[in-house]
């Protein structure tokens, strides 16, 4: 009975860690023996050093698909976790009908990126969208062709991303704010603070567990991001929007080249670790200062 | 129904082995858009009537990505399909990889060897032996004209590149987008292709689109082609970043646009919308000589079992079959791979492409289309398509583009 007790528990667990052993880390294992095999169509297991790695940091395709992700990361975190705080602050104000509000500023999470990334395919089509509503009002000049400029074209995922996720990030700090100590706030208002000081000062240092756990899910959203790109772009014009999920995919798939597709999964499984790591370490190392 | 007869007499004779199992075929593709899920069908249906069981297994998605996938895990898992639509050198890659079987006996029996012209029979063989069987054979280098745009100002399908430069200067002035295109990579190739072909002619053509000759890759036609590329691109609108070819085709077929560079699949959008081609619609070949080839087949995979043999032997003679290759080709707009089917039901452009097969077949001028993965595998293709999408969507410039081909390649080996 107490030998039950004591391995119930165990047992119960042991399926599922035995799937992700296999699963998870099994398929790393097995992606990362790839990406040192010279694999093209199916397949190979004779090891053949970094050639694969090689080509990859070769290719100009992969040059502007990781720049791209760090401009797309950099400009996606900050700015979602910007304008999450900001809304989530506005609406923190015990306004009217609150509810409301936050339900439509949360609802584009509720969407599925294909569609995020159709519709503003749709809006940001020069011949369709904006500029050209916008120039049948009369301003003839007006030009806003972002979609189809190279240079620009990986800041109209920018916005896309942003809007979709913003509402996610206020959702997150709302609950950040609602869950500061209201007696804290109330003894600093009879002190006579002023209001951006109680927020500057008190409550956004209150809440630093929130930014990071809001950092890690927008970053690992963003080096996942495959779903919008192809939807809104397809990676062009030519590959100026490529970003290393869609490069994969485009190896693995297209082009029956597994060895290259399988270095890039590698390399984008290390800049996931890179961020995450740092994270993990801070939260399991044990803590002194309690 | 006097074929029909031979068909099933000489089935007879092929199924009087000594024992009589019944043949299967589980047939792996990805053509379920309406004409050519009906150009399937035919096959399907041909294949029954000879007393076969035909497991359907089609894979929509990606332009053959999904199928290609699928594919992918039978073979791993060992439970190989036992057709597949595959083409160009990807079917000997896969003969490389895991072996396909050799349905030279068939081949040899009907006399594949006669009725193919020689550079498309190539591409079913492995290693000598016969291992595919061709469906049709698609003609890539076209220019689609709405007849009443030329009309209108005067212009006659251009045969070198710089009369196309003058008409499309004269439609620009005119306010009319000379050339419809869709800003997807494989198409950037499909015009980028045409115009090799067109500027360098087919001997420069295979050397460096098939044979991959850095002195080709390098030299001042390849300059010449990309500088064409960098023209082409101020002959499209505005909007055509990631645009389908089928829309391309509307903006043609509804006065949009005066031109569309695209292999004969948009034949198909034409007709579908009830136009006639030489009253609403010309065609003919881009500028320059020769004729490149997209061509579609069914390649074996080895397998154990009578019954499975037996389906991929009567398969392969139907898919090679000249009732099957009419009915298939007339609902896909592409033509026979056959030379000697009788092409009475068939239109101008489609007979104007078989007489372009077989006069290139003669002189060397047939081609495979490097744009739709007849030509290189997969990773040179690939790479090679990169350089030139990423110089049409750019300020790139010639010198760059050459430099970057060159490099891409060496890479991509």
């Amino acid at each position: 009975m107490e030998w039950l007790e004591r391995n119930v528990p165990k047992m119960v667990l042991a399926p599922s860690f035995v799937a992700i052993m296999i699963f998870v880390y099994g398929f790393i294992a097995w992606t990362a023996w790839i990406s040192f095999t010279k694999s093209r169509l199916m397949p190979k297991y004779d090891l053949d050093g970094i050639g694969q790695y090689e080509r990859l940091f070769a290719a100009p395709r992969w040059d502007v698909a990781m720049n791209n992700l760090f401009i797309f990361g950099g400009l996606f975190i900050v700015i979602s976790m910007a304008i999450g705080l900001a809304l989530a602050i506005f609406l923190d104000q015990k306004i009217r009908a609150e509810g409301v509000l936050r339900t439509i500023y949360l609802y584009p999470m509720a969407l599925s990126l294909i569609v995020t990334g159709t519709a503003w395919k749709w809006i940001l089509n020069p011949g369709l969208g904006i500029q050209e509503t916008v120039r049948g009002w009369g301003f003839e000049s007006f030009t806003f062709d972002w979609i189809i400029r190279p240079d620009m074209a990986i800041y109209v995922i920018v916005l896309a991303a942003v809007w979709q996720a913003s509402g996610f990030v206020m959702a997150l700090f709302l609950a950040g704010l609602r869950s500061v100590d209201g007696e804290i706030i109330r003894a600093a208002q009879v002190d006579g603070i002023p209001t951006h000081r109680i927020y500057s000062a008190i409550i956004i240092p209150t809440m630093a567990p929130i930014f990071l756990s809001a950092f890690i899910v927008l970053a690992h959203l963003a080096i996942k991001a495959f779903d919008l790109v192809i939807a809104l772009t397809g990676g062009g014009p030519g590959y100026a929007t490529d970003l290393p999920a869609t490069y994969m995919y485009a190896m693995a798939f297209s082009r029956g080249d597994l060895g290259q597709a399988a270095s890039s999964a590698m390399i984008m499984m290390m800049v996931i670790f890179a961020i995450v790591v740092p994270y993990l370490y801070s939260e399991l190392r044990p803590r002194h200062d309690k | 129904m006097y074929l029909k007869s031979v068909l099933a007499a000489s089935t007879a004779v092929m199924l009087a082995g000594p024992v009589m199992a019944e043949p299967t075929a589980e047939v792996l593709h990805w053509w379920t858009s309406g004409g050519e899920a009906k150009s399937v069908a035919v096959l399907q249906d041909q294949f029954k009537a000879e007393g076969g069981t035909w497991t359907d297994m089609p894979v929509a998605g990606g332009g053959g990505d999904a199928a290609m996938t699928a594919l992918r895990a039978r073979v791993l898992s060992g439970n190989a399909p036992t057709a597949v639509q595959l083409k160009g050198p990807a079917i000997q890659e896969w003969y490389e990889e895991t072996g396909l079987a050799d349905i030279s006996a068939v081949a040899d029996e009907n006399n594949w060897a006669d009725v193919l012209p020689a550079q498309i029979a190539e591409h079913m063989k492995c290693e000598g032996q016969w291992c595919a069987a061709p469906v049709n054979v698609h003609r890539v280098n076209w220019l689609w004209g709405n007849k009443q745009i030329l009309d209108e100002h005067g212009i006659e399908m251009p045969t070198t590149w710089d009369e196309f430069n003058a008409a499309a200067e004269k439609l620009q002035e005119a306010g009319v987008t000379p050339l419809a295109h869709g800003g997807q990579a494989w198409q950037d190739a499909t015009i980028f292709e045409t115009v090799v072909l067109g500027l360098g002619g087919p001997e420069f053509f295979q050397k460096a689109l098939v044979d991959l000759d850095p002195e080709a890759l390098q030299s001042d036609t390849m300059k010449q082609v990309f500088d064409e590329m960098r023209t082409i691109r101020g002959y499209v609108d505005d909007n055509f970043s990631g645009r389908d070819w089928n829309l391309a085709t509307a903006m043609v077929m509804n006065g949009e646009a005066a031109f569309q560079i695209m292999g004969d699949w948009a034949k198909g959008e034409f007709l579908a919308a009830g136009k006639e081609p030489g009253t609403d619609f010309v065609c003919a070949q881009t500028p320059g000589e020769g004729f490149l080839y997209n061509v579609d087949s069914f390649a074996f995979f080895e397998l154990d079992g009578e019954d499975k043999q037996q389906g991929q032997a009567l398969l392969a003679k139907l898919i090679m079959g000249p009732e099957f290759q009419k009915t298939f080709n007339l609902n896909k707009g592409s033509i026979p791979a056959r030379t000697d089917v009788a092409l009475d039901d068939f239109d101008s452009c489609a007979v104007e492409s078989n007489k372009a097969m077989n006069a290139g077949a003669e002189d060397g001028s047939l081609l495979p289309s490097y744009a739709h993965g007849m030509a290189l595998r997969g990773a040179p293709a690939g790479a090679i398509t990169d350089v030139v999408t990423a110089h049409f969507n750019s300020d790139m410039s010639s010198d760059d583009a050459v430099q970057q081909l060159v490099d891409a390649v060496a890479n991509a080996m």
